[in-house]
């Protein structure tokens, strides 16, 4: 029921984002000076931000750079921290004790404030292009995954460890079959649930990430719009124009909370 | 694990921060002298190269590391060069200010939280009250939450500031209500959901059962038997939340431009005040790991049988 709640919501915003600002008549980039902070209205449902840009519309834009950046950073998680926590459970010893330690450090660490640090670099001199919008999308991604391994990593081998304690690995083991099949066809068909709860969690947790560092004005750059740069014009203007900051905080509320409620669909 | 032995890691891992943090504020973009160079139109070339020697600025970055990690074991810690002080006298107001911020929401939040959390599992009724709340403050990115308490208490009602800090002879806490309510809203919440779970698990003991065998009243039973023990769990959920908590402070003031450390930060980070940034960094992080030993210590204190 949950696990359909969220797929559903995150579905939804998905399948909007895709469809939507192709049937909406407005520019979603061009300012219209003239009727700047207007109230919602027939042609513009959510009114219109600091720049006379139709909310609605940007807040689409927003779903697509924000999931785009969300799921991004997951699949890289899960990648890097599936693997890590594979061999943690698997080689075990100084192999296990390295990287969970580095997971430890990098969990008991203030996240943000090695975010900014990271999303300060200059992109360039580490051989990324910069400027454009899809590599900001794969820069913010890349350095959300940086911190996002870890929990994905915990996940995998706390159950990769129970996996190959189990009778039937042993049994597989005792009949002559090579590690790595052992891994491939009987330890990591177990851990898909896992895997994917957190998956599941390392998409929100991105989504919330990503509009606190462009919130800051650190993630994606405008004129291209995210929900967190579209909060971080909206608070400017709090005295002028409030219900503004409203939406983009709602919308990032109901992805997150989409993507909770898939995570513990999927636990059960 | 031994009390000095966790603060030696606790150094270790410090220092091995330091070397990181300095190579990574060497990939940003621009030195502190080009920033001079663009303030400042009469700057020549020549003087760009001197002052860049001036300072070790044409060194490579393995040597100004060693530099100025020589430098810190003497004692000094350099010079800001966003407000022309002594990095450590511009750290401490900071530090102290984040220090207070983070000290009313942690204290409000598991009050208010275990508080709720030890409702919902005595009165099961409210249990799914209690998981909403929980999933929505988890949901809800903080400074959102921030925007809106401005919008409702400064803008609507015009009760509270919008944000900064008190000047003399005003009074703090009508600076610190809103920051905190936001800091604290989302752990509270978190807090809320896990005493709930502990309650729940400690209820549900054998000797709690004796308890209530022996006639001990319902309030005896919750307060005086599983509390105690389902204290245990929480505490370990706030040493792994320090980081998280260090963080929402961080943004919480950058939202409501309070001077603490996490502005400290960004500016530090955005103006190329690589000493600043550095020991402000370092400072955060090394709060941060003391925050988890406290709540291990406290864990402890708590357990007989982790000692």
């Amino acid at each position: 029921m949950k696990l359909y709640a969220g797929l559903a919501i995150l579905g939804g915003m998905a399948a909007l984002a895709l469809l939507a600002p192709g049937l909406m008549g407005h520019d979603p980039f061009l300012p219209d000076l003239f009727n700047r902070y207007a109230a919602p209205s027939a042609a513009h449902w959510l009114g219109t931000d600091d720049l006379g840009r139709d909310v609605l519309l940007r807040l689409l834009h927003g779903a697509r750079v924000s999931l785009a950046v969300g799921l991004g950073a997951a699949l890289m998680a899960l990648l890097v921290g599936g693997l890590a926590g594979l061999l943690a459970a698997w080689a075990g010893g100084v192999t296990d004790a390295v990287i969970m330690r580095l997971a430890d450090a990098l969990l008991a660490l203030p996240a943000l404030p090695l975010l900014v640090v990271l999303s300060a670099l200059d992109p360039a001199m580490i051989g990324l292009p910069r400027g454009e919008a899809g590599a900001d999308i794969l820069r913010i991604a890349t350095i959300l995954a940086a911190f996002g391994w870890v929990g994905v990593a915990r996940l995998a081998r706390s159950a990769a460890l129970s996996v190959l304690a189990a009778d039937f690995c042993r049994a597989a083991r005792a009949l002559g079959v090579s590690e790595f099949r052992l891994l491939w066809r009987h330890v990591l068909p177990q851990l898909v649930t896992p895997l994917a709860v957190a998956t599941a969690l390392a998409v929100g947790g991105a989504i919330l990430a990503e509009s606190a560092l462009s919130f800051l004005g650190l993630g994606i750059a405008p004129p291209a719009a995210s929900w967190g740069n579209m909060l971080a014009n909206a608070q400017e203007a709090v005295f002028v124009a409030p219900l503004v900051a409203l939406w983009p905080g709602l919308a990032i509320l109901l992805a997150v909370a989409g993507c909770s409620l898939v995570a513990d669909g999927l636990r059960r | 694990m031994r009390l000095s032995a966790r603060l030696v890691q606790i150094l270790v891992t410090a220092a091995a921060l330091s070397f990181v943090f300095y190579m990574l504020l060497g990939l940003m973009p621009g030195d502190p002298i080009d920033l001079a160079i663009m303030a400042d139109p009469r700057l020549t070339a020549e003087d760009a190269a001197r002052l860049r020697a001036l300072h070790g600025l044409d060194q490579p970055l393995l040597g100004r590391y060693l530099a100025w990690a020589a430098a810190v074991l003497r004692g000094d810690f350099g010079f800001s060069r966003l407000f022309a002080q002594p990095v450590a006298a511009l750290l401490w107001p900071a530090l102290l200010s984040t220090l207070v911020l983070l000290g009313w929401a942690v204290g409000l939040a598991a009050c208010l939280g275990v508080g709720l959390g030890v409702l919902a599992a005595l009165r099961p009724r409210l249990s799914p009250a209690v998981q909403g709340l929980a999933l929505l403050a988890q949901a809800m990115p903080g400074f959102w939450l921030g925007i809106m308490l401005i919008i409702l208490f400064a803008v609507w009602l015009g009760w509270l500031p919008a944000g900064g800090a008190a000047e003399e002879g005003q009074g703090d806490w009508r600076f610190l209500l809103l920051p905190v309510a936001t800091l604290g809203f989302g752990q509270m919440a978190a807090y809320a959901r896990h005493a709930a779970a502990a309650m729940q698990g400690a209820l549900g003991e054998p000797w709690i059962r004796s308890a209530r065998a022996r006639g001990a009243s319902e309030m005896q039973v919750a307060f005086g038997h599983a509390l105690p023990n389902a204290a245990v769990p929480l505490l370990v959920l706030l040493g792994l939340d320090a980081g998280a908590l260090v963080s929402g402070a961080v943004i919480t003031e950058t939202l409501f431009a309070r001077p603490g450390m996490g502005k400290l930060i960004f500016d530090a980070i955005m103006g190329n005040d690589y000493n600043l940034a550095l020991l402000a960094l370092l400072v955060v992080a090394v709060v941060t790991m003391l925050g988890s030993l406290a709540a291990d210590l406290a864990q402890r204190g708590l357990d007989p049988r982790l000692r």
